[in-house]
Parts: structure tokens; C-alpha cells; sequence
């Protein structure tokens, strides 16, 4: 190989500030995004295993369309598309009115991608909980938002947390597909630095550790978590 | 005589490189990895037209690939190869130094700026087209030069010589200019077109030919004067001046005898994407100062 290494250079002025502002958006974009993934996942869940049908279809549909289209592709129809969709003036105010209209579409199409892989697992949580404890709430006299809010999604909430993790976990390296639209997070930083010093070694290197650092800190994180909630005696996955 | 004195030049390059050909083999790393190997691995853009893309026959074609095709020639010669294996491997603006730097690739023929930071990385053989940005606008927008574009919006291809050059000029001029940063040059040109942004700036050859593929030709305009210089080269792996020389010398002998004109001509003059742009005067004496004597 013939190649001339020079880590120095990563810790040179400006290089070293894009790499800072870089890990800076990356977090920006995945911790917003998981806001609206967490939220709307769980509406979206919660709606998929109620008794109404017409919630149960919404469900259905928004599941079926967020997920089963490459993300990707997702972020290009919400950058280029969708303001088109608008009227003018709004069309407009979306592509360079609002600030930062990158940063938000890039939050909005990561956050609603997300928030289908939540749906599913909230409703997998919440199916989980055995059929009875449903029956038992109903027949001591809860209404439909109390059986809910005291009976499935304790236990449901519990016991998603390992795959929440996963999900959690994927929305920090999915931002990376932010770059495409022009977001300048840690991955596109990295490209930017070999664009300007030809050292791409060096700057995906750093980048890659980066990513591992961020994602083993949620993960420690959620572990704590994990353990904090636990009821004793309750079956979870880790208990097996 | 002229014409005789150059055929005599001709006859005695090849006698020289013919009779050195052994142990130039020897002592270059590259030539002798190409000849134990038999194949040579030649780093192409796909997309850059009329440099390097990819024709109807699904193989790589265009200005830079008949120049490497011409140097493949020679080294066909000096390895004593006659049916060396030519296997093209795609490359983008990302990959392709990393894949020189990593003796991937033997050789780079697409749309390369040559410039000293690059050269920590990779050598160059002289400059084949020169080019350098300037911005696009719509028409009637009135944007002909970068200070209009104060308090407006320009796209910029992440990583390009023209997104650094447009941010130097906006720095030292004071213009607040807002950017949006796109991934290639069809999404900048979605970024022009569809408002989001007042400006797209890349290599002035580029904008021409996204402006005759655009669906409204006659909407859109290259303008301004050019605000960084372009020289484009062939990239060859860095430590290895004899396998470099063999590069220069084949370049230097089409220079020379005016053939690269010919070649010039057939992509760009005017070419088949009707570029229609004859050789520049800078790049006529390009050719002229490079075509350097044996």
C-alpha cells in the first residue's frame, strides 16, 4: 500500500472542529428523530391492537408504507417531493423558509421511518401480554385508555426494551443517510475531511470509532434503564 | 521535413522505450505487478461525460478512456504483453484516491483536477482538459456573477474543487451566501431546478452538459468568469517515476504530432452528447508546452 498516514492532521484546525460539529449533528438528528419515532410509534402500536377498525387500518397502512419503502428513498421523496405536493407558498416556506430545512426534513423522514419499526415492536409487546390480563381489566370495570395506561403497556413497555435498543441504536447510524440531503453529520464531515486533505483513512477510521462510542453509550444507558424498571418476579427477556 | 523530422522522433522513442523495456519492467513496481499479473486494472468514472461514462455497450468510454487506452498500448509494449487484460473498475469522486493510494487501481481516467494537496497522495501525467467553476443559473434570475448571489441560495456538490472554491470567493468577498449541500451533480440540478436553490456551481464542462440533458435547454445559463482553475490529469500510484514517465511520454508524443486533437474533437467538437466545445486557447497551449522533445 502506498499511502502516506498522517493522523496529526485530524486534530489540525478546521479539521478537527468538523469532526466535533460533525458527531454534534449526528446526535441532533438521531436524538429528535427518536422523539418522534418514540411518540408516534407507540400511538401507531397502541393503534394496531385496538378493537376499532378504523384505527387498526390507519395502523396497518402507515406500517406497511414507512417500512416497506428504503430509506433512502424515503429522504429523497421528503426533500424533493414532498414540497412540490404543497401548495406554493408553502412548497416554498418548506424548501427556504423555515430554518435549517435540511436538519428538519432529514429529522421528520428518520423520525416517521423509525416510529414504524416502533409501532411494531410496541404492538408486539403489548400482544405479548397474555390475552386474559386484557379480559381481567375489562371485566373489573376499566375503560379502554385505563387498561391501557394500567395493565398492557407497563408490561408491554418492559419488555421491548432489549429491541428498542436495537431500534434506538439503528436511528444513530440511519442518520448518517442525512448526508444525502445535504445534513453535514459525522459521515458526511468525514467525506468532507478527505475531499480537503485526501486522508480518508485516517477520517473513517475516526468516524467508525466515534459511531461504536456513541452506540455503546446508549446501550449502557438502556441497560440501566433495563435494570431500573424491572419488577421483580415479572417475566422479561433477560431473565431467561 | 517538419513531418519527417517528427516521424524520425517517432521511430527513435520507440527504439529508446523497445530497447529499455526490460529493466524499466524491473525497477517499476507497478509495470511488474501489471506484467506478473497480466492485467491491468484501469479506475474509471462512470457518469463524467464526455471524460469517462459508460456507453450503450455497458464498457467505459469517453475522452480520458482513449488516452489510458493509448498508454495500455504502450504498456502492452514494454511488459511484452501483446493480449494484456484490461479490467475496468468503477471508481467515484470518493473512492478513487483511496483505491490508488491502496494499489488497487494502475490507473484513473475520469475527470480529475490535478492539485498539490492530492499530490501527497497520487502523481499525475500532464494536463489533458482544462476547465475550472462557474455557477448555473435560470435565466432572467439575475444571477450573472457570485456577489449577486448575496443573501441568496447556491448548491454545491459535497467534496468537489468547486464547493472550496465558492466558499474562499463568499469569504473574501463578504457575501453571505446560504448552501445546500447536495450528494452528486443530478441532485444539485434538482436543487437548481425545482427552487431551493437560486445557483448550482460545478466544472463549467459539467454545467453544459446537465443544461443539454435538462428538459429546458434554453431555461438555464452558465455564467460568470471562472472562479478556481481546473487542470484535469490522469492519475497514476505515487512512487513509481518510471512507470509515470511512460504515461508522460505517450501523452507527449500525441501532444506533439497533434493527434490528441483528433481524439479531442471526437468527444468534445461535438461530440456525442453535442457538447460543442472546441479546444480552449489555454488548452491549445497546453498541449503545445507540454509536447516536450525527446
Amino acid at each position: 500500500m502506498n499511502y502516506n498516514w498522517n493522523w496529526p492532521v485530524l486534530i489540525t484546525d478546521p479539521y478537527f472542529g468538523w469532526i466535533v460539529s460533525g458527531l454534534g449533528w449526528t446526535i441532533a438528528v438521531a436524538s429528535a428523530s427518536w422523539v418522534i419515532a418514540f411518540f408516534l410509534g407507540s400511538l401507531i402500536g397502541i393503534m394496531r391492537t385496538t378493537e376499532n377498525r378504523i384505527l387498526l387500518g390507519i395502523g396497518t397502512v402507515y406500517v406497511e408504507i414507512f417500512r416497506n419503502v428504503p430509506l433512502l428513498v424515503q429522504m429523497f421523496l421528503w426533500y424533493f417531493v414532498f414540497p412540490e405536493l404543497l401548495p406554493e407558498s408553502a412548497g416554498n416556506w418548506v424548501k427556504r423558509g423555515i430554518p435549517l430545512p435540511e436538519f428538519w426534513t432529514a429529522v421528520v423522514c428518520l423520525g416517521t421511518y423509525t416510529a414504524s419499526r416502533v409501532a411494531e415492536q410496541v404492538r408486539a409487546g403489548i400482544t405479548s401480554v397474555s390475552i386474559g390480563q386484557r379480559y381481567a381489566a375489562k371485566a373489573m370495570g376499566l375503560k379502554p385508555f385505563q387498561v391501557y395506561r394500567y395493565v398492557l403497556l407497563p408490561v408491554g413497555y418492559r419488555l421491548i426494551i432489549p429491541p428498542m435498543t436495537s431500534e434506538f441504536l439503528g436511528i444513530f447510524k440511519n442518520s448518517s443517510l442525512a448526508l444525502t440531503i445535504g445534513v453535514l453529520e459525522l459521515t458526511a464531515q468525514t467525506r468532507q475531511i478527505e475531499e480537503y486533505t485526501f486522508q480518508g483513512f485516517e477520517a473513517f477510521t475516526t468516524a467508525t470509532v466515534l459511531y461504536i462510542l456513541v452506540t455503546f453509550i446508549v446501550m449502557t444507558i438502556m441497560q440501566i434503564v433495563e435494570k431500573r424498571v424491572a419488577i421483580p418476579g415479572m417475566v422479561s427477556l433477560r431473565a431467561k | 521535413m517538419k513531418k519527417i523530422l517528427g516521424l524520425a522522433a517517432g521511430v527513435l522513442a520507440l527504439v529508446a522505450v523497445n530497447s529499455a523495456g526490460a529493466g524499466e519492467v524491473d525497477n517499476s513496481p507497478v509495470l511488474k505487478r501489471i506484467a506478473e499479473r497480466g492485467v491491468i486494472n484501469m479506475g474509471h468514472r462512470e457518469s463524467s461525460v464526455p471524460f469517462a461514462f459508460i456507453g450503450d455497450d455497458g464498457k467505459p468510454q469517453g475522452y480520458s478512456v482513449d488516452l489510458c487506452f493509448k498508454i495500455i498500448d504502450e504498456i502492452k509494449k514494454v511488459t511484452n504483453k501483446p493480449d494484456l487484460k484490461i479490467n475496468f473498475v468503477p471508481v467515484t469522486s470518493q473512492t478513487r484516491i483511496a483505491l490508488m493510494a491502496n494499489g488497487t487501481i494502475d490507473l484513473e481516467c475520469g475527470s480529475t483536477t490535478n492539485n498539490l494537496t492530492r499530490q501527497k497522495q497520487v502523481d499525475y501525467l500532464p494536463v489533458t482538459f482544462i476547465t475550472g467553476t462557474k455557477l448555473a443559473s435560470k435565466k432572467g434570475s439575475g444571477i450573472n456573477e457570485i456577489e449577486d448571489l448575496d443573501g441568496k441560495v447556491i448548491a454545491l456538490s459535497l467534496g468537489t474543487t468547486n464547493e472550496k472554491a465558492i466558499k474562499r470567493v463568499a469569504k473574501e468577498k463578504g457575501l453571505n451566501i446560504k448552501y445546500v449541500m447536495v450528494k452528486d451533480h443530478p441532485q444539485g440540478w434538482l436543487a437548481l431546478s425545482s427552487g431551493r436553490a437560486d445557483a448550482y456551481a460545478s466544472d463549467h464542462v459539467l454545467l453544459f452538459g446537465l443544461i443539454s440533458k435538462s428538459k429546458n435547454p434554453g431555461d438555464f445559463q452558465v455564467t460568470g468568469r471562472f472562479l478556481s482553475y481546473d487542470p484535469y490529469g490522469i492519475m497514476v500510484p505515487q512512487n513509481d517515476s518510471i512507470y509515470r514517465r511512460l504515461g508522460t511520454v505517450v501523452l507527449a508524443d500525441l501532444m506533439r504530432s497533434g493527434e490528441i486533437n483528433k481524439i479531442y474533437n471526437k468527444w468534445f467538437n461535438p461530440g456525442p452528447s453535442n457538447i460543442n466545445m472546441p479546444v480552449s486557447d489555454t488548452l491549445g497551449v497546453a498541449f503545445e508546452i507540454q509536447a516536450l522533445p525527446h
